[in-house]
């Protein structure tokens, strides 16, 4: 692996962060949005800390859309973090109803609790744990114990359509929310790796392995 | 299961000096901001908070270049606050490696920000900074321009306005306790985070660890924001070579002062001794 991998810049969120992380475990990264760079990398990483709305708007406009579908289509690794990892499903809840990228199916939607008093932004750390009968052995996760805290931010979350993409779920309040999924070469995170100290840089070691 | 306490070192900082008062006045050169950064980080700090405390008055956050610094380095939440009074300065602090901003004197000056930024930049990216000195007749008023400047503006207002607004959590500063070791304003804090369904995280008082306990086991606060508790402690692992420091008061650094009613003390401590009284904590 000499090639760069790209994380997707639209001038949402602390990429900076995520290149610093790249680095630290001896991934080169480009911040870019420029196509060829991107049809040119090893991998790629779609950020981001905003509005559903605006982000895929800024995508679509920057032409990254098609790139971002056709190059995960070949089965280069890929990874969705945060509002990067809603943008892959179906549609949003956000404002108003809104399209993603749709290539996983379900719907990012917001917390709400009736039970139970709960704020929103959920900002913190919690734990990730893997759901039933499954496990994180030849996932990037593998380096992780189960019930590892991770940082997050955000108040909205995903139902995916299909349990079976489920690689973390989260509780938050009575809440119990899918945290990461993994479809084939896809993998997407709630929380930020980058964020998560030690235990955040080990899934980006794991994922410089896959590249 | 009770909800997860951030244990967050605030670290004020004056051009490239670590500093601390009381009542945000009266400021000691402690050392480098990087260096006490380290060592939270290493000890398990939840979050960090810069906050640039001079910006303000100048109109300017000059704390880039420490933010990449920290960023390369130290894998936790960022908020860096201090100066920022457009899109354009909180787009410069994130693209530096900052996570999230913390606002006060442009959300005062005008509240329409604090929506224009939460749109832009997503509510969870915009903490609101409350900075408050209760009156002879007991209430409390917000001040701006770190701790100087009084706004009129009563408290309670504006932490419902804030909320309204879209601000993603908001960070409370007893400018009355700050520095003071006193205990935190338990009334006010636990007042604010009955009005507002967003994180709330109290800064300003915190003289010993029972302080913290008692401020957690009375009101719904996300997070707990420390800095003289932390910062005395640290001082005594750091060896200090004086002759990097040209600015600010350095006499409290050379003679080795004794803090009054602050009993000292680490992170990791502190975390345990939470942990130990049934509380959350990482």
């Amino acid at each position: 692996m000499n090639k760069k991998i790209a994380i997707i810049d639209y001038n949402l969120g602390n990429l900076f962060s995520v290149q610093q992380a790249c680095k630290y475990v001896g991934i080169d990264a480009i911040i870019t949005n420029n196509i060829p760079q991107i049809l040119d990398s090893s991998g790629i990483i779609l950020p981001g800390v905003g509005s559903f709305n605006s982000a895929i708007k800024r995508i679509i406009d920057l032409g990254l859309d098609k790139v971002i579908k056709a190059e995960i289509k070949k089965g280069k690794p890929f990874m969705g973090i945060c509002l990067g990892f809603q943008l892959l499903f179906t549609e949003s809840e956000e404002f108003c109803l809104t399209k993603g990228l749709d290539i996983i199916a379900g719907r990012v939607i917001k917390f709400h609790d009736k039970k139970e008093k709960i704020r929103i932004p959920h900002i913190g750390w919690n734990k990730i744990q893997f759901p039933e009968n499954t496990n994180w052995n030849n996932t990037i996760l593998n380096q992780l114990d189960n019930f590892t805290f991770m940082y997050f931010v955000h108040s909205f979350y995903v139902i995916p359509k299909n349990n079976c993409n489920l690689l973390t779920i989260t509780d938050y309040g009575n809440i119990r929310f899918c945290s990461g999924i993994k479809k084939d070469n896809i993998y997407g995170f709630q929380f930020h790796p980058e964020k998560s100290g030690i235990n955040g840089l080990k899934i980006y070691n794991e994922f410089k392995k896959i590249l | 299961m009770k909800k997860l306490i951030r244990i967050i070192p605030r670290l004020d900082i004056k051009g490239p000096n670590l500093v601390k008062g009381i009542h945000l006045e009266g400021l000691r050169v402690l050392g480098k901001p990087e260096d006490f950064a380290r060592f939270y980080y290493q000890l398990g700090a939840d979050e960090l908070i810069y906050q640039d405390i001079v910006a303000s008055l100048y109109e300017r956050n000059s704390l880039t270049d420490i933010i990449s610094k920290t960023a390369k380095e130290l894998f936790i939440p960022l908020t860096v606050g201090g100066g920022i009074r457009n899109l354009n300065d909180i787009n410069k602090v994130l693209r530096a490696g900052a996570d999230k901003v913390s606002i006060n004197t442009a959300a005062l000056k005008n509240p329409k920000f604090i929506e224009e930024a939460a749109k832009e930049f997503g509510s969870s990216t915009i903490v609101i900074a409350i900075e408050t000195i209760k009156d002879r007749s007991g209430k409390y008023f917000a001040y701006y321009d770190n701790g100087r400047e009084f706004s009129g503006v009563d408290i309670f207002d504006w932490v419902k306005r804030v909320y309204d607004l879209g601000a993603g959590e908001i960070m409370i500063t007893s400018v009355d306790k700050d520095g003071t070791g006193e205990g935190f304003d338990i009334e006010l804090i636990s007042k604010i985070v009955s009005l507002v369904e967003i994180p709330v995280i109290a800064h300003g008082g915190a003289g010993k660890k029972e302080h913290i306990l008692e401020l957690l086991n009375a009101c719904d606060v996300s997070g707990v924001v420390l800095a003289s508790i932390l910062h005395y402690k640290i001082i005594e692992y750091l060896t200090i070579n004086n002759k990097n420091y040209q600015e600010g008061n350095l006499d409290f650094l050379k003679n080795n002062y004794k803090i009054k009613n602050i009993i000292p003390e680490k992170l990791d401590v502190i975390k345990e001794y939470l942990r130990l009284n049934n509380l959350n904590i990482r």
